[in-house]
Order: structure tokens, then sequence, then C-alpha cells
């Protein structure tokens, strides 16, 4: 099975320095396929024109091209309806959408915002911008020594005055899932308002908003096989409904006068100017190819390559884990090697085919958290293989020898 | 490739604990730091009659980005404020490809150690670093001011 995936991805087979490619770096963005190619190719080459706007027939096809692609996505998360889902550019545009329109104008002084310390830079400056312009405050959950949300910490920090919950579903640099349904019960009791940046999830893990009951959900195509430029924003239909709209131009609007505008309906309202078709387009070939693949056995591939990576790195005394002692970790190994800056051992890896990320992965609050300046981090998609993990190892074991320091 | 860039002298020079501490009496502290990676180095100069008659930094990065400020502070000490700025141009144009005469770079002394990176651009920032700080900082104190 592993050999049809690499069929399937040309980069994969392709070399790096010299070295056959070990592409460890998919929570930045995976690889695409070639239906994911050939569909956007197929859009440009046969179906584009500008969507919602001419009566003519090739530009009736990009629409059908484009609300078709809204369609999957809705079925793909089971949101309620097609109009709950707005395409956006990615993920940090769809949390700056709630932001601005949600947060900006829902929230007041005495008010608070709830995020986890394990938040991406793009779930937690937009959050800090809101708290700012509106007087509200921003409050953390900081992590157990296990690196999950402490039990204790929810109870203390979701109170009355929340408005907003926001948190990550998976966390980008610790691989640990959070359970968001129990999470939004409880923030829904309180009566605050539930986002969830589904980045890390959407891709790994079956997402069933409804199930969730989040009133929000944001993710990007381009960690899930599809091109760059292409996001989601899932919002509950009557939330959406209430919300002004983000950006505004053309394609939103229903009546514009001298002084005035009415607005579009949903999902138009939250959609101006001209669309990124093409990457809807890519976007829903990439949700058929996942599906093809099934989230059992991306689940059941990426837990086995984590859980042996986690084993083989942690035989060696002088590489540092990051949350991997607990069990509902899934697709990514955070760590550190003894003396040498991530930065240096990324380069040594880089020599040897192996592409790794280092840094703080935008997610600076929790690096202080872990005392940590940056981290390594090798993050795994179904189509890697235990030979790229091993590749991995092999790459650390001369780390230290490069650096002089064995 | 590797044992180009992570040559025994630049390991020496990243562990180097040296010029790692504060001066008495600096002149000029200026922070630089590179934002996409989180390398962060503080840099004190103390400089009397137009001189740099010392130099220190502290901070924290990649082996290349420390090795750098320390070659640097070793080769900024005792010059004019103007031979700073005018090596740290030099070496800026080292590592962007756009001087690479041996003869010429003789001047940057160690420094010349790190020519091989301007064939790695995902680690030219790292180089440049201390280079850009230290130029900044003469900028920002006035370059006029100093070298009176």
């Amino acid at each position: 099975m592993d050999k049809n995936f690499l069929n399937a991805f040309p980069i994969l087979r392709s070399k790096m320095n010299g070295q056959p490619l070990a592409y460890l770096d998919n929570a930045a963005t995976t690889q695409k396929p070639e239906s994911v190619v050939r569909s956007i190719c197929g859009y440009y080459g046969g179906c584009n024109a500008n969507p919602h706007r001419g009566v003519y027939e090739l530009s009736v096809k990009a629409t059908k091209v484009y609300e078709d692609a809204r369609r999957k996505v809705a079925d793909f998360l089971h949101a309620g309806s097609p109009k709950e889902i707005i395409f956006t550019k990615n993920a940090t545009e769809s949390l700056n959408l709630i932001a601005y329109s949600y947060g900006l104008n829902n929230l007041r002084g005495g008010d608070e915002i709830l995020i986890t310390i394990a938040e991406h830079h793009s779930n937690l400056v937009p959050w800090q911008r809101v708290a700012r312009a509106t007087g509200a405050t921003l409050n953390y959950i900081y992590l157990s020594a296990d690196g999950n949300l402490s039990a204790e910490e929810i109870e203390k920090k979701l109170t009355r005055r929340t408005k907003i919950l926001a948190v990550t579903q998976i966390s980008n640099v610790l691989g640990l899932v959070n359970d968001v349904k129990t999470l939004a019960a409880r923030a829904h009791e309180v009566g605050a308002v539930v986002v969830v940046d589904g980045a890390q999830s959407v891709p790994h893990i079956p997402v069933d908003v409804q199930d969730l009951d989040a009133d929000f959900l944001a993710f990007s195509g381009h960690k899930m096989l599809s091109p760059m430029g292409i996001g989601v924003l899932y919002g509950k239909k009557k939330i959406l409904e209430e919300m002004p709209p983000f950006l505004s131009g053309g394609d939103m609007i229903e009546y514009v006068e001298e002084q005035a505008t009415t607005f579009a309906e949903l999902p138009q309202k939250f959609e101006a100017g001209t669309q990124n078709v093409g990457g809807a387009a890519g976007l829903s070939a990439a949700i058929d190819y996942l599906r093809g693949v099934g989230f059992a056995q991306i689940e059941r591939i990426e837990r086995e390559l984590t859980a042996y990576a986690i084993a083989e790195l942690k035989k060696i005394p002088y590489v540092e884990l990051y949350g991997c002692e607990a069990e509902n970790k899934i697709g990514l190994v955070t760590f550190n090697v003894k003396d040498v800056h991530p930065h240096d051992v990324a380069t040594i890896l880089d020599a040897a085919g192996v592409a790794i990320r280092a840094g703080h992965h935008c997610a600076q609050p929790l690096m202080k958290f872990l005392g940590q300046n940056a981290t390594c981090r090798a993050s795994f998609y179904f189509y890697n293989t235990r030979r790229d993990v091993e590749r991995l190892v092999e790459a650390i074991q001369t780390v230290r020898s490069v650096m002089h320091l064995a | 490739m590797l044992e180009n860039i992570y040559t025994e002298l630049i390991a020496e020079h990243s562990q180097s604990k040296e010029n790692r501490r504060a001066l008495a009496n600096a002149t000029i502290k200026e922070r630089g730091h590179n934002p996409s990676c989180g390398d962060e180095i503080t840099l004190e100069l103390e400089v009397a009659g137009g001189v740099i008659a010392d130099a220190a930094f502290s901070g924290a990065g990649c082996a290349i980005s420390q090795a750098s400020t320390d070659m640097m502070i070793e080769l900024m000490r005792g010059k004019t404020v103007d031979e700073a700025r005018r090596l740290a141009e030099l070496f800026i144009k080292m590592i962007q490809g756009e001087v690479t005469d041996d003869e010429e770079l003789e001047e940057l002394d160690e420094a010349a150690a790190l020519k091989n990176i301007s064939t790695m651009p995902a680690r030219v920032k790292c180089a440049t670093l201390a280079w850009h700080t230290l130029d900044t900082a003469i900028e920002k104190f006035g370059g006029d001011k100093l070298a009176r």
C-alpha cells in the first residue's frame, strides 16, 4: 500500500541534496497527489470563468465547480448546510474573520476570551487584538506535566465571563488531541461561543462539527493535500447570519446605493471579490483522495509512525522529547538534540535528505511555557513510511559528531 | 557540504564563552533577532574617540549565528566605527555572494570562514544577524558622534 501512495505523489520520489527525500514537515504543508494537480489543471484548462456573475455557459460551469466543492466540504465536515461553509485563503484568514466579525462586535470590557497556551499564533494574535480593541481580557489554559490541557485549569478559567473559547483540536507542536467535544459542552454551559482550530485535525482525523457542537471551525486546504490559498471557515448558520461582513466589495452584496448597501445571504456575504475556484476544485479532489485512503487507515498509519519514532528516539540518550508521554497523540514528534540548536539539526538532516521543521513553530508562548527557545519537529502523513522514520533516526545519530561534540 | 559549514573553527567560536558577557562601560547596546527562527543576540560596544575599545554579546541561537557573532566581536575590537561599518558591509556582501575574491575577504580574518554560507540561502540570516545588528547600532547612535 505504501508503494501505491508514492506513485500518486511524484515529489516523494524526488531527491533532496542527492538523497531520496524523506518529507517529514507535513504539519507545515502536505504534498499533493496527481489527482489534485489534475483537478486544478482541469479547472483552468476547461472550466475557467468568473463564477456567480456571467450568464454564459462557461461561467455557469465555474460556478458549479465552486459550489460542488462547497457541498463536498459541508458533507465532509457533517455541517448542517453548505451555507455554513465559507471559503477563505487558509485557517489564519478564517480565524481572523471570526475575531474581527464576531469578536469585535460581541465583546466588551469585562468579558473574557479563553484560549490555550498551545495555540498557534493564528489562534492567538487575533484574540490579543480583539481583547485590546474591546477591553476584554485574554486568558490562557495551561498544560499539565504530560502536555494535556489541565482539567483544573479549565474548571478555574471557564466562567460566566468567558464569551469565547478558542482552542486547537490538535496542537501543531505537541500533536496532542484535545477533547474538544467535552470542552465545547462545558463552554456552552457558561454561554461561551466555541471556536475550533482544525488546521492540524481535519487532515488527520474524522471531524464532525455537529457532533463536536463547534460554533466555528477553521482549517487550511494545503495541510490536507490541497493547493495553497484555499481554506475553510465553518460556522453555525444562526451565528453567521447575525455577523457583519468581514471584507466587502464585489459579489457579497444585494443592493448598493450611494450611501448604503445591503449584503448578500450566506455564504456570499463573507466571500468578497473573485474567489479561488481552482483551489476549491483542488480541495474537492483532495477530499475524494482522503476518503479513498480512509481516515481509519490514515490514523492507523500515523499512530504507528509516531509510536515508532518516539520509541526509537527514546533510545538516543542525548535526544529530549516533548509531550511524548501522553496517549492521545498523533502525527508528530517534537524534540531537541542536547547542546545543538534545532536549526543546525535541521541543516544536518537536510544534507541527509530528511526535511523537518526547526524553530518556534508559530507558537512562541508555548515555547516559553516549555522553557525552550526552539525545537525540532518531524511530522507525518499517511504516505510516510517506517523507512522515513529510520532515516530520521540515522541522521539524528550523526548530528553530535558533525557539530564536533562527540 | 556539511564539513565545509560545521568546521572545527566554527564549532569553537559557537561554544566560546570569552566574549559572552556584559560590558561595564557600554556606549551602545543593541538587540538583534530573527523573528522567523528565534535567533537572538544583544550586542554591547564600548566606543572611545571613534574606536571600538571593547565589544561583547549575549544571546541564544544556532551555531552559525553564535559563531558569526563571536568572530565579529573579535574582528571589531580596536577598529574605528567607520572601519567597523565597512567590514560589516563586506561580510554581508560575502554572504550574499557579491564578493567572492579570497584576497579581498582576507581582512575579515576568521569570519571569512563563513563564506560557504553563501551557498545556503536558508542560513544566510543566521550568519548576517550580528553584522546587521552592529550596523544598525552604529547608525542609531549616530556614526558621526561616535567618530569624534
